[in-house]
């Protein structure tokens, strides 16, 4: 297929893809250098340790965070994946039209600004009198994954043969076992890959955690603000770099390849 | 005529306001091969889905084996279905699939094991009890729709458009499979096509089917030899259908020309249809016959010669083994018994509800 070429011509695509990563990732990889660079001055390399991971695996406010981050990623991915499937179940069993409005009413939340999003749930919170904390970061977190779940479990439900369901319930199956043991195992890519993305989403978002967290209560990503503005430690390269880790190890087990079927189109 | 089996009693269906079914009355007997039959939108397939448990008629009952099913869940019927896209569970392998059904009624694990070797044998696919669904042809998979519906030895089997997905070579093979199958398990089959074909190799009963309604039911020797209206001749393999007048009892009047024929009762001088099949026209010397004409375009078929014959003001379609080259002048005879003899309908209305006077 691809005709031969000038071994200059290849020279340059390749150049040119080289410099591609490079702008992409070279921030990054200047901040995971600095992470495990012992001077503090930025300019200098003053040999390579992991004291600064130590220090932060020994700063407890840092600790509680990252232990909100978690749970508040784990318990948003879990209900938002849980009312996202309910809606998608829903919302292949209505009309064409009905249909088409929803997605694109679900799809707004994902283009709206996030800062939008943010103020509008503190507003929110606010106005019903809800004192704000690890509660509302979960409530704030579940809404904005949500679209995000429709979004990887739709084109599995469009995908299904609508005849197994029934050939279960023809085969003596009741409702709920059909659904269970024929309907959902086919739905199973969408879920885990809606389940990962909330997951991933959930720890990285900064803005809206940010105007829902209320006093006394940090995520990663808020906390990482506050000591930021401080002054600048070496132990935030170490965090960063971790939560980069650990963002690209989800990324990879959610777009993995060698899945059985094809990933849905987006 | 074996028992009842199954008996649909003035069911009608709607969909958004919309008839689909019409006051349907249908009695299907044990042991029967039954096919439905007629185009696309006809009702066919929501007659079957009613019987099967997965539409509610809006009127009328369901009677099976002498019990009125109509409102029983289609997990409780004691009927099995082949769906038209196979329907296997992509997730499970083979065994797993056929295995199905007889886990859920809670048959023991050796029963099972048997009964899975059993069924594969009888379609022909032993040793693919470990493979997956997606691992098989078309054809294959489909054998393996049949399989688990057959395992747990239901009354009747329901067919929705087994072949429709296969290839003709694949599809004339499984007719064969189907009427062995039928044969071997002794058990009900109602299938559904738009195949005429399919539906005259293999059934014992034919049910056309057009706009709701029925319009003939009978084996399919009747059925193709004597359409009683002009949708069942038309839809039936290729026919002339031409405008004619009774004269009398056993005399026909087509295109001017006087030909005999076997059919009573009519009354005299009335306007009717009379159907012709393509190869019950025989062309002869035009002196002997009253109604001649000129052949005016022929195409090799294969098995015959399709040619077409204008003569009398209409254009004949005739299926022969012998050619007659573009321009021959010749003669068109036909048997007073091939020659099938039909009211007129009044409108379109009425030709679709079969009401003949």
């Amino acid at each position: 297929m691809t005709q031969r070429q000038h071994p200059a011509v290849r020279g340059v695509k390749k150049l040119y893809l080289a410099l591609i990563i490079v702008f992409l990732y070279a921030p990054i990889a200047v901040m995971i250098v600095q992470s495990f660079n012992q001077s503090r001055s930025r300019a200098r390399w003053g040999g390579f340790t992991l004291e600064w991971y130590q220090s932060l695996l020994e700063n407890e406010e840092i600790l509680r965070a990252l232990g909100n981050t978690l749970s508040i990623a784990a318990l948003s991915a879990l209900f938002s994946t849980l009312i996202g499937l309910i809606a998608c179940l829903a919302i292949v069993h209505m009309t064409k039209r009905a249909r088409t409005v929803l997605l694109g009413i679900a799809n707004i939340p994902m283009l709206n600004a996030e800062i939008v999003t943010g103020i509008s749930l503190m507003l929110l919170f606010l106005t019903l009198g809800i004192r704000m904390g690890y509660g509302t970061i979960l409530l704030s977190h579940i809404t904005f994954c949500i679209p995000y779940v429709i979004l990887s479990i739709m084109p599995r439900f469009q995908q299904l043969n609508a005849s197994n369901y029934e050939a279960a319930l023809d085969l003596g199956a009741s409702p709920p076992y059909a659904f269970f043991k024929v309907v959902l195992p086919d739905l199973m890519p969408g879920i885990v890959s809606g389940l990962l993305m909330a997951f991933t989403m959930s720890i990285d978002d900064f803005i809206i955690t940010h105007f829902t967290k209320g006093a006394g209560i940090d995520t990663l990503s808020t906390k990482i603000y506050t000591e930021v503005k401080k002054g600048i430690k070496p132990e935030m390269y170490a965090l960063s770099t971790l939560i980069f880790g650990a963002v690209l190890l989800l990324l990879m087990l959610v777009n993995r390849p060698g899945k059985k079927e094809k990933a849905p189109s987006r | 005529m074996n028992k009842e089996l199954i008996s649909l009693e003035h069911i009608s269906k709607y969909f958004d306001g919309q008839m689909v079914l019409d006051d349907l009355n249908l009695t299907i007997h044990e042991n029967e091969f039954v096919t439905l039959l007629g185009p696309s939108g006809c009702g066919k397939t929501t007659t079957l889905r009613i019987i099967g448990g997965f539409e509610s008629p809006d009127e009328g009952r369901v009677i099976f084996d002498g019990q009125d099913i109509t409102a029983l869940s289609p997990n409780k019927r004691q009927l099995n279905t082949v769906f038209q896209k196979y329907a296997l569970f992509t997730h499970m392998d083979i065994a797993e699939n056929i295995a199905f059904g007889l886990k859920i009624s809670g048959k023991s694990k050796n029963y099972i094991q048997d009964k899975i070797r059993y069924a594969l044998k009888l379609v022909n696919l032993e040793g693919y009890e470990h493979r997956m669904p997606d691992s098989l042809s078309g054809g294959q998979q489909q054998r393996i729709a049949i399989a688990r519906a057959i395992v747990n030895e239901p009354k009747v089997l329901l067919l929705d458009e087994p072949l429709g997905a296969l290839d003709l070579k694949l599809r004339q093979d499984m007719q064969y499979e189907l009427i062995r199958l039928k044969n071997e398990l002794g058990i009900t089959f109602l299938y559904v096509t738009h195949d005429q074909e399919e539906a005259l190799t293999m059934s014992d009963t034919i049910v056309v089917m057009n706009q709701g309604y029925i319009q003939q039911t009978g084996s399919p020797e009747k059925i193709y030899n004597e359409p009683e209206n002009a949708f069942v001749a038309d839809f039936i393999g290729e026919s002339n259908i031409i405008d004619a007048v009774m004269v009398r009892d056993e005399l026909v009047q087509i295109l001017g020309a006087k030909f005999a024929c076997v059919d009573r009762g009519f009354g005299e001088n009335k306007p009717v249809d009379a159907v012709i099949r393509p190869e019950d026209v025989e062309l002869t010397d035009p002196s002997a016959s009253s109604l001649s004409g000129e052949v005016t375009h022929v195409i090799f078929k294969g098995v015959h010669y399709e040619m077409e014959v204008m003569a009398g003001g209409f254009e004949w379609l005739v299926h022969s083994t012998k050619m007659f080259p573009v321009g021959t002048k010749v003669g068109v005879a036909v048997d007073p018994f091939n020659i099938q003899i039909m009211n007129k309908p009044a409108s379109e209305d009425e030709e679709a509800a079969g009401i003949n006077d």
